[in-house]
């Protein structure tokens, strides 16, 4: 079952509350899209750890719900 | 180590060959545009690596996600050292962290075509 924007977004803000996070549907297809997220939480982490931690936010739908998100993750202005 | 039989095979792969890419398809022919952007950051770089096709073996296709805790595919290795998926190794070839990752890991390079 495909996925929405909105519960891309809700379910990374709920493993980190104060991520802002930005969702551009690619396809339309509920299958294909790209996110920025940014949190202090990635803060000291790399990029592949920071990238896990948004795909365990997803609850293991990365890969299977959702075929594809193209991922870009960043630290706040100023705490990097 | 986890006891995941196919773990060894993995960690067989990643050792063997200094930059290894777990990817759908082969270098020639990828069968994912994710796969084939990565394939084209290496060949760009005039990077040696060894492609590994998950789709023609479903068990090493789980087993890699599980082996990385990483939920797509493809997957770089350099070094035995997982250093990503399509979007980090995009990023990281358009950044240039990339081709200094494979210099720091005494891999060698092409240099970049006059413009």
């Amino acid at each position: 079952m495909p996925m929405q924007a909105g519960d891309i977004e809700r379910l990374i803000k709920e493993a980190m509350p104060d991520a802002q996070v930005t969702i551009e549907d690619l396809r339309g297809d509920g299958d294909h899209y790209a996110a920025m997220v940014v949190s202090k939480e990635f803060k000291g982490k790399s990029r592949v750890q920071q990238h896990q931690m948004v795909y365990k936010a997803l609850q293991g739908r990365m890969g299977d719900a959702l075929h594809a998100l193209a991922l870009q993750t960043d630290v706040p202005e100023g705490l990097d | 180590m986890n006891d995941n039989p196919v773990f060894e095979r993995i960690q067989r792969e990643i050792d063997g060959q200094p930059v290894v890419l777990f990817m759908k398809g082969t270098p020639v022919f990828p069968q994912c545009g994710f796969s084939a952007a990565v394939v084209q950051a290496l060949t760009l770089l005039g990077v040696q690596f060894k492609g590994v096709d998950v789709l023609a073996d479903p068990q090493l296709r789980e087993g890699v996600k599980a082996f990385s805790d990483w939920p797509t595919i493809p997957q770089l290795y350099v070094k035995s050292e997982f250093v990503g998926g399509c979007d980090i190794v995009r990023e990281m070839y358009e950044n240039g962290e990339l081709r200094q990752v494979f210099a720091d890991k005494g891999i060698s390079t092409q240099e970049p075509a006059a413009a």
